[in-house]
């Protein structure tokens, strides 16, 4: 078996992310949204990893940037989470079909 | 003298209304359009006596100032005959305009405002000599329009506001294409607003032959231009009373100016290449709105249909591009906006009192209310070229300009012009004699009161501006054919007369 | 010299009259208004006989020819160097006879309408608007150029319809009042249209000059305007047959004559003055102005006005042979006298002996203004008596209106032709002047004269003689002495006018033409006209069936002659069905439903378009984020692949 090389983990974080960007684009529930967008998150996360690790493994400014990206991955997700909740109050549902009101 | 005071001061009245109380706005409006008028009378005595010294160029007065030097945009003001002759037809027809709204019921500050700030927009585009400062003029007025006739209209008001607005901007989109082919393309080098500038350098043929239509179409929209003209019926007879004076009387002129000042000016050997189709839809505006204006019930639409009628022998004029005919153009501009003043405000007098426009309700006026029965008929007679009145002056010198062309079809078009004469007397007479004449149709008619102090007023300083047009044109066509022989002097090397 | 000033001041007066008595005339007691205008058209009167007296005896005639003076000309609207319309007076000697003549009459209306009028509601307004057509038709005559002829034309035409309209709540005289203006208005587009024709090659406005220029020698104008054509019709026909339309209208000649008949709504006065005496025959006085270059440059244009004015002579003398209304048959003997004066001309030469015809249409101009105007008068008297214009509510008058019933009979004589009164010199001079150009014209001219004496003497008989009635109502006086005094002045010059020897005053070329008595050439004529007179008496002197015994075996001829041959029919076809229809109302359905449909059907389209591309702000966060990704994918593989 050969070596896991850059492309194998390009094309996983590839596939994650169009998992996510379809997951985000058809999912229903506003939760299981907001896994789609962690889902994209992390595959960045991958990609920038494998990056690090594959082409410069003597810096570490892809670990640095995860880092990152894992730190504002979770505060997006509480302020979305807030937001959610808010719109339970007025909509009484969390489903992103009935989030229209701000239509022609 | 100081032309940004023609400016200024309607800008100062128009403030002043706005902190006034209810009452008072419509005051300080007279005061204000009086003064204005005085100054204009004062404009007129300094131009005959400054335009004719030695040395004098075309456009006096002239007063230069950078306003956006970024984009080469100048604050820059001029005179010459033409705009002091519309300047003149402006105050007059303002003044007259506040006088007929003195009765006006509600929002009065509003009203006044939104008046006082349209003759200063008329009065910006007169004098202004730099082309975006002429469509900044020109935009000022549209708004206020809008309002005046969604507001304190009649009729299917907010139907004709929309349509008057919307077609004026869209005369006025055209325009700004129009300008920006000559600001980027003519021949000076770098991008230039400035009229008396490009004028001198001139514009190549090419860029002339794309750009002209746009423009001349644009204003032309302002002036009915067939077909565009189909915002006058609509537009005027749902419009107070002043405001439909001021449509007529001004707005309309406007367009006539910018044709004039900007399209030919500028644009000479493009306004001689498209001559023939300016000629054709003016014909067509002439005839076919004289037979329109026959069949018209309401006495406002007929009125406005009329215009458009009118409004063609301007262009036809501008068309046929001799001296006598382009001066012919501005004096029916003169003539027209202060017969049509009149007009409207006979009929604002009229319907005020019966609460109908329609002919065929009306009859035997004259008995019960004479002086506005006269001042409908004067308006009239200067609607069908009665020699004595301004409207016999304008059309018997575009007809003596025009028939010095030659060529087929400028000869029938004159003719065809000519023969506009007896259908509106046909409809003049009709609407008169059903109107005016004949038995009282309706008993009610019987209390109806005769004109107030203020349209008394309104229409005798119309009718003073008619007749002196009418009576000794001499001093009003010496004011405006050094203007009209310059523009015509822009085409050279064409030979059009014989 | 003559003094322009005098001119001035007699041109000006009446206009002064008229805007005294318009705008303070209400206010003014009693007749006032009456007094001030009479006064006015008085002094007028008095200075245009001196004007003419000066003209013709002591300043006119330089070296045997009356020549054409021009003492005022001012620059009124200037349209480029060579054209502009200038006030100016001429004095030529039309232009003075007309002064005199129009001064006269006017006159005579003023002082008859001092008693007429009495007790009128707006008795103000109308003496202003007297005044305001004497003005203009002053200013016609006097007029040095020819758009100033415009300018006046117009206004008298303007002074015709606010006298026509005058009785405003009688919806017959609305009708009338504008069916004569816009009659009048369509020849005047003929008018127009001859002016810048004529104009353009002569490149002048002014009369003097114009015809200088135009009259054929080696002048460029005139080869340029006579070779210069358009449909095989020289530009110089062209224009002066537009010119003479012009005067066809004003004149009622056939078939503009339409307005002339309808115009009797209007007071009796008013058609004495103008539609008799003075605005009808503007027309002619237009032709005999230019008549040098009708009769020298353009033979085909004076033949126009010739069968023009006859054919109006003999088709409205037909008509008034059948008319039962007496101002009707007054004004159709009107159109027929004034196509003597048209067919006059027309036949005329110029010069000497050639210009006969000339003299004799001014002579006759001259001799009508009289006697028409005292007929009109008398009617008015008349119908001021009985209360009604029929001749069948009249008859055996001539015991309770003496001075009328002689007077009457004076005019009677007159526009018959019998001698000495004064319509037989004029119309023999008119005949001796047809017979000699064209013997066709000269026939209808006798027959006519034949029916003229008939129809003239059955309204006579009918309404002084046959039967005796009871008057209705109304006043047993015959009328104030205001209303008798012009009568009786106006029947002296209908006689006598006659001996004034024309020739020696008013030519075609200015020169002095010798008048003669030719018995031999008169004894048919007026043996003719006493034919009719005889006819008349006959049938009418007393009441009896004869007259209607003859209509009716006359059958469908006298019915489409008492119709007046259906042209007013015709007309209101023409006009209601097809300009009405056909044109206008097309062209209003057109700019409502065509062109406002497109503005509309634009503004349409665009709130379609707007409503379906309103679906992709859908307020969905997904629709949203797919756009947001397309969009990023897309730009980044068009970066990648094409633009790198």
């Amino acid at each position: 078996m050969s070596p896991i090389g850059l492309n194998h983990m390009l094309i996983l974080s590839t596939a994650l992310f169009f998992i996510g960007v379809y997951g985000f684009l058809t999912r229903r529930n506003l939760v299981t949204l907001l896994m789609s967008i962690e889902l994209i998150l992390n595959s960045v996360n991958i990609n920038f990893l494998a990056f690090n690790k594959y082409l410069y493994p003597e810096k570490l400014d892809g670990l640095f940037f995860s880092l990152f990206i894992i730190a504002i991955a979770a505060a997006e997700a509480a302020v979305a989470i807030a937001i959610i909740i808010n719109l339970y109050r007025s909509h009484q549902s969390i489903d992103v079909e009935d989030a229209d009101s701000l239509r022609y | 003298m100081n032309l940004s005071l023609l400016i200024l001061l309607p800008a100062i009245t128009s403030l002043i209304i706005l902190f006034s109380g209810k009452e008072q706005a419509k005051r300080i409006a007279l005061g204000g359009a009086l003064i204005q008028l005085g100054l204009t009378i004062f404009l007129l005595m300094c131009f005959w006596a400054d335009s004719n010294l030695p040395g004098a160029t075309q456009f006096i007065y002239e007063y230069n100032a950078s306003w956006f030097p970024a984009l080469q945009i100048n604050y820059h003001v001029g005179v010459d005959g033409i705009s002091v002759a519309m300047i003149l037809l402006t105050a007059f027809v303002v003044f007259a305009g506040i006088l007929m709204s003195w009765k006006v019921d509600r929002m009065q500050k509003e009203f006044f405002f939104l008046l006082t700030i349209l003759g200063a927009g008329a009065y910006g585009f007169f004098i202004s000599l730099d082309l975006f400062l002429m469509f900044f003029f020109l935009e000022v007025a549209v708004i206020p329009k809008f309002m005046l006739i969604g507001i304190w209209g009649s009729g299917k008001k907010i139907y004709s506001a929309n349509k008057l607005a919307l077609m004026l901007m869209a005369g006025s989109a055209l325009v700004l294409i129009g300008m920006f082919g000559v600001y980027f393309l003519s021949n000076i080098g770098t991008a230039s607003f400035d009229l008396v500038q490009i004028s001198a350098n001139g514009i190549p043929k090419d860029v002339q032959l794309y750009f002209f239509p746009f423009l001349f179409v644009g204003f032309g929209v302002f002036t009915a231009l067939f077909p565009f003209h189909t915002w006058v019926p609509d537009g005027h007879s749902s419009a107070p009373t002043a405001a439909s004076m001021f449509l007529a009387g001004i707005s309309m002129k406007l367009g006539g100016y910018g044709c004039l000042r900007v399209a030919t000016y500028l644009m000479p050997e493009a306004a001689e290449h498209y001559s023939w189709i300016i000629i054709l839809l003016a014909t067509i505006a002439i005839i076919y709105g004289a037979f329109a204006t026959m069949m018209q019930t309401d006495l406002k639409y007929m009125n406005a249909y009329s215009s458009v009628s009118h409004c063609g022998f301007v262009l036809l004029g501008i068309g046929m591009l001799t001296p006598t005919a382009v001066t012919g153009a501005v004096l029916q501009m003169v003539s027209h906006g202060l017969m049509t003043a009149l007009f409207f405000a006979a009929i604002g007098m009229l319907y005020e009192r019966t609460h109908t426009r329609e002919v065929a309700k009306l009859g035997g006026l004259l008995k019960v209310m004479p002086f506005i029965s006269t001042v409908f008929f004067i308006a009239g007679l200067c609607s069908l070229g009665l020699p004595g009145l301004s409207g016999f002056v304008a059309e018997m010198t575009v007809f003596v300009g025009s028939w010095e062309r030659v060529e087929l079809l400028y000869r029938l078009a004159t003719i065809l012009a000519c023969m506009s004469i007896v259908v509106t007397a046909v409809y003049i007479l009709r609407a008169t004699g059903k109107a005016m004449m004949g038995p009282v149709l309706n008993p009610e008619f019987n209390k109806l009161k005769d004109a107030a102090w203020n349209e008394r007023l309104a229409g005798v300083v119309l009718i003073a501006g008619i007749l002196a047009m009418g009576v000794m044109p001499f001093w009003l066509k010496d004011l405006v054919s050094p203007g009209a022989l310059n523009i015509i002097e822009q085409i050279n090397g064409v030979a059009l007369l014989k | 010299m003559i003094d322009p000033d005098l001119i001035l001041i007699l041109l000006f007066l009446p206009l002064l009259s008229f805007v005294i008595n318009g705008l303070f005339g209400r206010k003014l007691p009693g007749s006032i208004a009456g007094m001030l205008g009479s006064v006015s058209i008085l002094i007028s009167f008095l200075l245009s006989m001196s004007v003419a007296y000066t003209y013709f005896f002591q300043v006119g005639n330089i070296s045997g020819v009356y020549e054409s003076l021009v003492p005022f000309q001012m620059t009124w609207l200037r349209f480029s160097e060579n054209f502009s319309i200038n006030i100016g007076l001429l004095a030529d000697p039309i232009s003075m006879m007309m002064i005199v003549v129009v001064t006269f009459i006017s006159l005579m209306v003023h002082i008859f309408s001092l008693g007429y009028m009495k007790g009128e509601e707006r008795y103000a307004t109308y003496y202003s608007f007297l005044s305001l057509f004497t003005f203009s038709m002053l200013g016609l005559v006097l007029a040095s150029n020819i758009f100033q002829t415009y300018i006046f034309w117009e206004l008298v035409g303007v002074s015709s319809f606010l006298l026509i309209g005058y009785y405003y709540q009688k919806p017959s005289a609305v009708a009338a009042s504008k069916k004569a203006f816009i009659v009048t208005r369509f020849a005047d587009l003929g008018f127009l249209i001859g002016i810048l024709v004529l104009s353009y090659y002569s490149e002048t406005f002014e009369f003097v000059t114009l015809t200088e220029r135009l009259v054929p020698g080696d002048s460029e104008y005139s080869q340029a305007a006579s070779s210069a054509g358009f449909l095989g019709i020289s530009a110089l026909t062209w224009g002066l047959v537009m010119i003479f339309i012009g005067g066809a209208g004003k004149s009622a000649m056939f078939p503009l004559h339409i307005w002339l008949p309808d115009a009797m709504e209007g007071p009796t006065p008013v058609s004495a003055l103008i539609h008799a005496a003075t605005m009808v025959v503007a027309g002619v006085y237009l032709v005999a102005r230019l008549f040098p270059v009708f009769s020298l440059a353009c033979p085909v244009a004076l033949d126009v006005v010739a069968w023009t004015g006859i054919g109006s002579a003999l088709f409205a003398a037909l008509i008034a042979c059948t008319q039962t209304d007496i101002k009707r048959v007054l004004a159709y003997s009107t159109m027929s006298q004034i196509g003597y004066m048209m067919f006059a001309l027309g036949v005329s030469g110029y010069g000497g002996e050639e210009g006969l015809g000339y003299m004799a249409a001014m002579f006759h101009l001259f001799t009508h203004a009289m006697f028409k105007a005292l007929l009109f008068l008398g009617a008015g008297v008349i119908i001021h008596y009985v209360h009604s214009n029929d001749l069948k509510d009249m008859g055996g008058l001539r015991k309770v209106l003496p001075i009328t019933s002689i007077t009457f009979l004076i005019g009677c004589l007159a526009i018959a032709g019998i001698p000495p009164f004064s319509g037989f010199f004029s119309k023999e001079e008119i005949l001796l002047a047809s017979s000699h150009s064209n013997f066709g014209i000269y026939i209808v001219a006798l027959i006519t004269a034949g029916l003229t004496a008939f129809y003239m003497f059955r309204l006579y008989f009918s309404i002084f003689w046959s039967k005796k009635i009871e008057v209705n109502s109304g006043h047993r006086h015959e009328g104030s002495f205001s209303m008798l005094a012009p009568l009786l002045i106006l029947a002296v010059f209908a006689a006598i006018s006659g001996f004034i020897p024309f020739g020696s005053f008013v030519t075609s070329d200015g020169t002095v033409l010798e008048t003669h008595f030719h018995l031999e050439f008169s004894i048919l004529p007026v043996s003719l006209s006493v034919a009719g007179i005889f006819f008349a008496w006959l049938l009418y002197k007393n009441t009896s069936s004869v007259p209607g015994r003859i209509a009716d075996t006359a059958g469908t001829v006298y019915k489409v002659i008492y119709k007046k041959f259906y042209i007013d029919e015709v007309y209101e076809f023409i006009t209601k069905k097809i300009i009405f229809q056909l044109i206008a109302r097309p062209a209003a359905w057109f700019d409502k439903t065509i062109v406002d449909g497109m503005v509309n059907t634009a503004a349409a389209a665009t709130q379609v378009f707007s409503l379906s591309i309103s679906g992709f702000q859908s307020g969905k966060l997904q629709h949203y984020a797919f756009y947001f990704i397309g969009g990023a994918i897309g730009l980044a593989l068009l970066f990648i692949y094409y633009l790198s």
